[in-house]
């Protein structure tokens, strides 16, 4: 073969890798901008006192101590709700339910519910749980609306977590004559349970940063206390920035990255956890 | 019942004038519209090892499967026909399944402990039928192992993961799990086609050890392990539709040195398969 055929296939091979290159760089770039922006503009607002006093001045002074707690709350209620549902149906549909044009139209039906827009899980939640049920305003609806969109993804990565457990398992199981359910229960979610905390993991952080529904549902610009059962009203991060940021005139640019940056750390360190457990399940086998 | 002395190829003499241990009349397996096997009829004598050979595809696993229920997990699978065990119909809708496949173990044809140490991958059998007591449960993981000739391997390494074993020693594993219900019939799928020779030479040991106790039947592509191991050996092939039928059935002396059928005979002597 000629060296120039050689060194045409050599050029293109160079050009096809470039091309590559370049479109993994343009993905990374708004995600490494925005961290780095807010770290650079948010990162001298961050003291003692914006961690752990409650705002005053309309937000402009003060801190964000009562959004920090109050979003926890939110992250541990859409837990609460969201992980055993969603690992229960998960279990169901892929165990347990038969292989019909049903079961296929719900597993749709179920991945299909995580594009919709999470301003009409707002609109949900306030028509069902806020007023149907009479939670009110509260914690407690918010955390069950949020549930309702996390359960989509729950769902979905239990399911995979689920299926990606190898038949072999499940057959030596069932052929010394454990049953169905001694078989999922010791066999199919131990072996799943890391892809189901990763799923359940990205589920919350997603949760914890969403604005819209919470917006409808409960969230208060400024309460005088923390929330003392889960029919009280809350703060949460998102809402927070939303509104110092949009209703707030002469507002600190700097208290604005600060909370941006604060909401970044906690959706991230979550997004990291899920990552380390990820890997962790992986070096155990 | 048949009162028939067969002489069995490691000249055993056994008097089959009790049930055989495990029986199929006119049975065939459907899957959906597929039918899988045909018209299978087959006497399994008792504490002896019968083998089911025949070309890739015929249906030796499906065959296999019949025996434990195991075909019940494929969705639209049907059977018609009688599959007995001690004289008892287990596609009977009263039967316990659960109940069928603790008496009627099955081996893998590739390994498959679980991923757990050695001592939980025999144990789990006994914890799940309700054996709480470490001291009992230790007793019949020492003894299973013991018994599927693993013992002395590994029992300085009962809290290590079975995951690191070698291929030969996982597949003894999987005999001991299935030992640890104390089944009285052993399933074995091609349970030597992922090993090397010296482990399939150490597995086909076990099997003639087991056969003391426990009704062996085992799939095999392997003719000369059928021949090696077996007492017994059921010829299978494919039909035109694909449905797998039992061409021969009898002593393993017998189908290897004098078959009755032509095409036996062409798959024994190499001329197809």
């Amino acid at each position: 073969m000629g060296t120039e055929a050689r060194l045409s296939r050599e050029v293109s091979q160079r050009t096809a890798f470039a091309f590559l290159a370049l479109a993994t760089v343009i993905t990374l770039t708004p995600v490494l901008f925005i961290i780095i922006y807010t770290i650079i503009n948010g990162a001298s607002a961050l003291n003692w006192e914006f961690l752990t006093h409650f705002p005053s001045q309309a937000g402009k002074a003060g801190g964000i101590f009562p959004a920090i707690v109050g979003t926890f709350y939110l992250m541990l209620g859409t837990l609460i709700f969201a992980l055993p549902i969603g690992v229960l149906a998960a279990i169901y549909l892929t165990e347990y339910a038969k292989d019909n044009w049903l079961t296929r139209l719900i597993n749709t039906a179920i991945m299909n519910l995580a594009g919709v827009p999470s301003i009409v899980f707002g609109l949900f939640g306030l028509g069902v749980f806020v007023l149907t049920f009479h939670f009110g305003l509260s914690l407690l609806a918010a955390s069950l609306t949020l549930a309702s969109q996390a359960l989509a993804m729950v769902v979905t990565t239990s399911r995979e977590a689920i299926l990606a457990v190898p038949k072999e398992y499940r057959e030596g199981s069932l052929a010394i004559g454990a049953t169905k359910w001694q078989t999922v229960g010791h066999i199919v979610l131990p072996q799943a349970l890391p892809g189901i905390i990763t799923g359940v993991v990205l589920a919350i952080s997603r949760a914890a940063g969403e604005t819209a529904p919470i917006l409808i549902v409960g969230a208060a610009f400024f309460l005088p206390g923390l929330p003392q059962s889960p029919f009280d009203q809350f703060m949460a991060l998102p809402y927070h920035l939303y509104t110092v940021s949009a209703h707030v005139p002469g507002m600190p640019r700097s208290t604005m990255w600060g909370i941006a940056l604060v909401l970044l750390a906690v959706v991230l360190s979550f997004d990291v956890l899920a990552a380390v457990i990820r890997i962790k399940a992986r070096q155990r086998k | 019942m048949n009162n028939i002395n067969i002489v069995l190829s490691n000249n055993k003499e056994v008097a089959q004038d009790k049930f055989a241990k495990l029986k199929t009349e006119g049975a065939s397996l459907y899957y959906g519209a597929f039918q899988a096997l045909r018209n299978v009829t087959l006497d399994m004598p008792s504490c002896a090892i019968t083998a089911i050979i025949g070309p890739s595809g015929c249906g030796k696993s499906s065959l296999l499967r019949l025996f434990n229920r195991m075909n019940d997990l494929i969705p639209q699978a049907r059977v018609s026909g009688n599959v007995e065990l001690d004289g008892i119909p287990i596609y009977n809708p009263k039967i316990d399944v659960v109940e069928i496949r603790r008496r009627v173990g099955m081996v893998f044809q590739k390994p498959n402990p679980f991923p757990m140490s050695v001592f939980e991958n025999v144990a789990f059998g006994p914890r799940r039928h309700g054996i709480k007591s470490r001291f009992e449960l230790a007793e019949i993981v020492e003894k299973s192992l013991r018994h599927a000739a693993l013992w002395e391997e590994v029992n300085d390494k009962l809290e290590q993961s079975a995951l690191a074993l070698s291929g030969g020693q996982q597949q003894r594993l999987c005999i001991a799990r299935v030992l640890a219900v104390e089944p009285e019939v052993i399933l074995m799928d091609e349970p030597c086609s992922a090993l090397d020779p010296v482990a399939t030479l150490k597995i086909e040991d076990l099997m003639r050890n087991l056969a003391e106790d426990y009704t062996i039947v085992i799939v095999t592509h392997n003719m000369q392990q059928a021949a090696r191991v077996s007492d017994m050996a059921a010829f299978m092939m494919m039909e035109e539709d694909r449905a797998g039928v039992v061409v021969e059935y009898g002593p393993t002396s017998q189908l290897f040195t004098n078959p009755k059928d032509k095409r036996t005979e062409d798959y024994i002597t190499g001329r197809f398969g």
